[in-house]
């Protein structure tokens, strides 16, 4: 019998991140001096559960390097440390390192060895450093190995004997003695009087115990903990020797530690082989790394979500649910002769509020509170305002608000982009603050709600605001705008989102190298949103950001063209009207425009870009549904206004290819496929005419 | 996939040595016999109006509700620049798994009508002519002699991969 470990790699790395984020967030709100000891409790388990993780799948590298943060951490916690600013800092970097690492181990790249070795040694610097002081203070509590304690007492002997079933929890007795001897000197001595013959051996039970002769500098509490994890599954015992000379001087002591750790190894070995090569590789490492690696990230391929098990537990009842209803429209086969249509209906429309609710629940699986991607930003905040030498307050609020899974990933990269920008640009120098009648201390807020189906994410800042002069100095500078040309202040703000527009005066290294808001907004139009910018110089700015819950469903407005029904997504939709002829001009007599509230628009004519046949080319015998797609406006002229209803979005690209003026496909209710119309790429369409593609015959036969 | 389970050799004329004979589904287009790899077919299925793509050429018939899956539409006839003819009711749609660069793709094909499954072994293959100016024979795997007939085999994965049309649009 052999267990591929490999599989557990994905488990244990998403465990493992989520663990840094823990930490890094616990770091984040330490407070400096007055360490909350909950918090650094919670700090030191992930830490300590990423370092058992990698201990047992074999990452050497990593669980020798969280040892060392680990022992930090346990000082702090024993309260032997100071938390210090600058101790916070550094380890910071080790989360950051950590995270590297495991990335690395997932996907079987290379880290920055440098770069962790650095940090590694800070870390060891710091705990050589720390130890100093605190020795002075209390001597007798230091913990960490090289701890020069006095050594007055006698070597601690402990008596192992782990139950027979110990494997069967997964715990590996050869671990458990590899950190006995991390602590200090020890001997292990292997009793094997339980074995039993060889015929009734059975390979998962473990009849071995052991007596391990350890180093009497190390604390109690530390041997303890190295067996907190088994203390159900083995007989513990712990005194100390010079109560039991005897039994110490009988015990025949293997030669060393190093050996000591070998022997009990070998003699599992035969018997527990799975087990044997899972420490095999951990002392392989560096010669096996490749491989291994390679089986980790395989792993890494899928994608996996961790649902809350009150929405599985819905979606059992909804099934439920389902089946009863199923039963009793079932139950209609077999009343023969009359049909009680009055109770069918009932049924259909129970089985459609079913239905509804069943997707809706099966959606909602798939939805992820929005701290996952807001964790991540008071640690940017801390480290770019001590950058930038700005004092900056960041507020969450809303960061229960759920949301898609592909949204919350998409959202994240504008995300951080819009927060770099309101502190890099918001934000003002405490003096200049000052200066301007506010409180040195800046704040942003990142704030997240639903709103109908959408969800709106705000990012605001009490800063400077956009300086609408500047931004249309530099417009006219860039040619963007007339210098004649007069625009309202809102229009003047939307010059941010231009392509190639930046009004940091310096490239600096947080933000403004002029592509920034326009990929921003880019982003956010790909993911089918709205972004608005709200700002009063001297004030602050706001950017609010509306994007709509799931990529998997939209609220469309079905239209229709001669015998095609198309379908327009509403949040496209600005209005739909009946042309009037008075109202319509052309230009170069090609060119159609329609004049909507002092504006003109183009209209695009869909049986034209679509090349169907229209049930009437009169505009007034149909509609106009004005849309907005890449901040243009069209009217797009069609026969008539059919339903709304939401529909499913399906990729025409899983089986033919992306095609323009057109988002993707959507199956109606009668079973027939509609496309849905993307606003954007019509009005581009409509300008530039795609030829069809009839000339590709030389290919055929 | 009910197809594709058929492993079992079929009686049928010439070649059915079972051995390393291939499976070949064969269909009839303008009077010619064509033949597909059987463990490529999905399934077949009766013509049912299709919606159009915009601007596609004209044997792009359109797409297609397979069960939830959005599947494009291609009339062999007019891809092959035969006279198009009314459907009747001997018209279906063969649903091919096509292997293409970007993964696995699902496409259907209109044909006249279905006509056998075959044993084909390598003994019966003539390799396809040099047509030269006239026709391109990419996708022409080999040409098939069946009771005396000829069978075209069709390289489907070549006659997909090589069409422009299924290819993102070049012009943007």
């Amino acid at each position: 019998m052999s267990i591929d470990i490999a599989q557990f790699h994905q488990v244990f790395f998403e465990e493992s991140f989520e663990g840094l984020e823990v930490m890094e967030s616990g770091l984040i709100d330490l407070e400096i001096g007055r360490p909350d000891s909950e918090a650094i409790n919670a700090i030191f388990r992930a830490a300590h559960s990423i370092k058992g993780g990698s201990g047992t799948f074999g990452f050497t590298a990593i669980s020798d390097f969280t040892h060392v943060l680990e022992t930090l951490l346990d000082e702090m916690r024993n309260g032997t440390r100071d938390v210090t600013r600058e101790a916070v800092d550094v380890l910071l970097l080790a989360v950051d390192s950590l995270r590297e690492m495991l990335s690395a181990a997932r996907d079987g790249s290379d880290f920055d060895a440098a770069a962790v070795a650095e940090v590694h040694d800070r870390l060891e610097e710091l705990l050589k450093l720390g130890h100093g002081e605190s020795t002075a203070v209390d001597a007798a509590d230091a913990t960490a190995p090289a701890a020069a304690a006095p050594a007055s007492t006698g070597a601690w002997l402990i008596r192992f004997v782990p139950h027979p079933h110990l494997f069967t929890t997964g715990n590996d007795p050869v671990r458990i003695l590899r950190e006995l001897c991390a602590l200090g000197e020890a001997q292990v001595q292997a009793d094997c009087s339980r074995l039993p013959d060889y015929a009734e051996f059975d390979a998962e039970t473990c009849y071995l115990a052991w007596t391990i002769n350890l180093d009497g500098n190390v604390e109690e509490s530390a041997v303890r903990e190295v067996f907190e994890w088994i203390e159900d599954d083995a007989d513990i015992s712990l005194i100390r020797e010079h109560d039991e000379e005897d039994v110490a001087v009988t015990a025949a002591p293997v030669a060393d530690a190093t050996t000591a750790q070998d022997a009990p190894a070998l003699q599992v070995a035969p018997p527990v082989d799975d087990r044997r090569s899972g420490d095999d590789r951990r002392e392989g490492e560096d010669r096996r790394g490749g491989d291994r690696r390679a089986a980790g990230g395989s792993a890494s391929g899928t994608s996996s979500i961790r649902v809350d098990i009150g929405k599985i537990d819905t979606l059992i009842n909804l099934v439920g649910e389902l089946v009863i209803t199923q039963s009793m429209l079932g139950n209609f086969d077999e009343d023969s002769g009359q049909i009680d249509y009055d109770k069918l209906r009932e049924g259909l429309a129970q089985l459609e509020r079913n239905t509804r609710e069943l997707q809706e629940s099966v959606m909602r699986i798939r939805m992820l509170p929005i701290s996952f991607s807001f964790n991540r930003f008071p640690r940017l905040v801390r480290d770019l305002s001590s950058k930038l030498g700005k004092q900056v307050e960041l507020k969450i609020v809303g960061e229960q608000t759920e949301l898609d899974k592909t949204v919350l990933e998409k959202i994240a990269d504008p995300l951080v982009h819009l927060v770099r920008n309101s502190l890099d640009h918001g934000i003002e120098p405490p003096a200049d603050r000052i200066a301007a009648g506010k409180s040195a201390h800046g704040t942003v807020t990142l704030a997240a709600r639903h709103e109908g189906g959408n969800i709106v994410i705000e990012i605001g800042d009490d800063g400077a605001g956009l300086n609408p002069e500047k931004l249309l100095a530099k417009a006219r500078e860039r040619g963007l705008v007339g210098a004649e040309e007069i625009l309202p202040e809102d229009k003047i703000h939307e010059l941010i989102f231009h392509p190639g527009f930046s009004t940091a005066k310096e490239v600096s290294d947080v933000s403004g190298r002029g592509v920034g808001m326009d990929v921003v907004k880019r982003n956010i139009k790909e993911l089918g949103g709205v972004i608005e910018l709200d700002s009063k110089f001297g004030h602050g700015s706001t950017i609010r950001i509306r994007l709509p819950l799931t990529l998997a469903i939209l609220d469309g407005q079905l239209v229709r063209v001669g015998g095609q029904t198309y379908i327009v997504p509403l949040v496209s939709i600005v209005e739909s009207l009946q042309a009037q002829s008075d109202r319509v001009k052309s230009v170069a007599a090609s060119a159609e425009l329609y004049r909507l509230r002092g504006e003109y628009i183009p209209i695009v004519r869909l049986y034209e870009v679509f090349g169907v046949e229209p049930q009437s080319r009169v505009l007034e015998q149909g509609l106009l549904v004005v849309v907005e797609g890449e901040g243009q406006r069209a009217g797009i002229f069609v026969d008539e206004l059919l339903g709304q209803q939401q529909v499913v979005i399906k990729s025409l690209e899983t089986n033919y290819r992306r095609v323009e003026g057109i988002s993707g496909a959507t199956i109606l209710g009668d079973g027939t496929v509609a496309m849905i119309l993307d606003a954007g790429g019509l009005i581009a369409l409509h300008r530039h005419p795609a030829s069809p593609k009839a000339a590709h015959t030389n290919q055929a036969a | 996939m009910e197809a594709s389970a058929t492993q079992q050799p079929i009686e049928m004329g010439i070649g059915n040595e079972a051995g390393n004979a291939d499976q070949y589904l064969t269909f009839l287009l303008n009077g010619e016999e064509y033949g597909v790899d059987i463990l490529r077919v999905q399934e077949i299925k009766g013509w049912m109006p299709t919606t159009k793509i915009p601007n596609t050429p004209e044997y792009i018939r359109g797409v297609m509700n397979l069960r939830g899956a959005i599947v494009p539409i291609i009339d062999l006839r007019l891809r092959f620049n035969m006279p198009a003819i009314e459907y009747t009711a001997t018209t279906v749609v063969i649903v091919l798994k096509v292997e293409h660069e970007a993964g696995e793709r699902t496409i259907g094909f209109v044909v006249d009508a279905v006509s056998d499954v075959y044993n084909v072994t390598a003994e019966q293959f003539n390799p396809a002519p040099d047509f030269g100016e006239h026709a391109h024979t990419d996708f022409i795997r080999a040409l098939a002699t069946v009771d005396d007939k000829m069978v075209i085999l069709l390289d489907i994965d070549q006659l997909v991969g090589r069409d422009a049309a299924m290819h993102a649009a070049s012009q943007h």
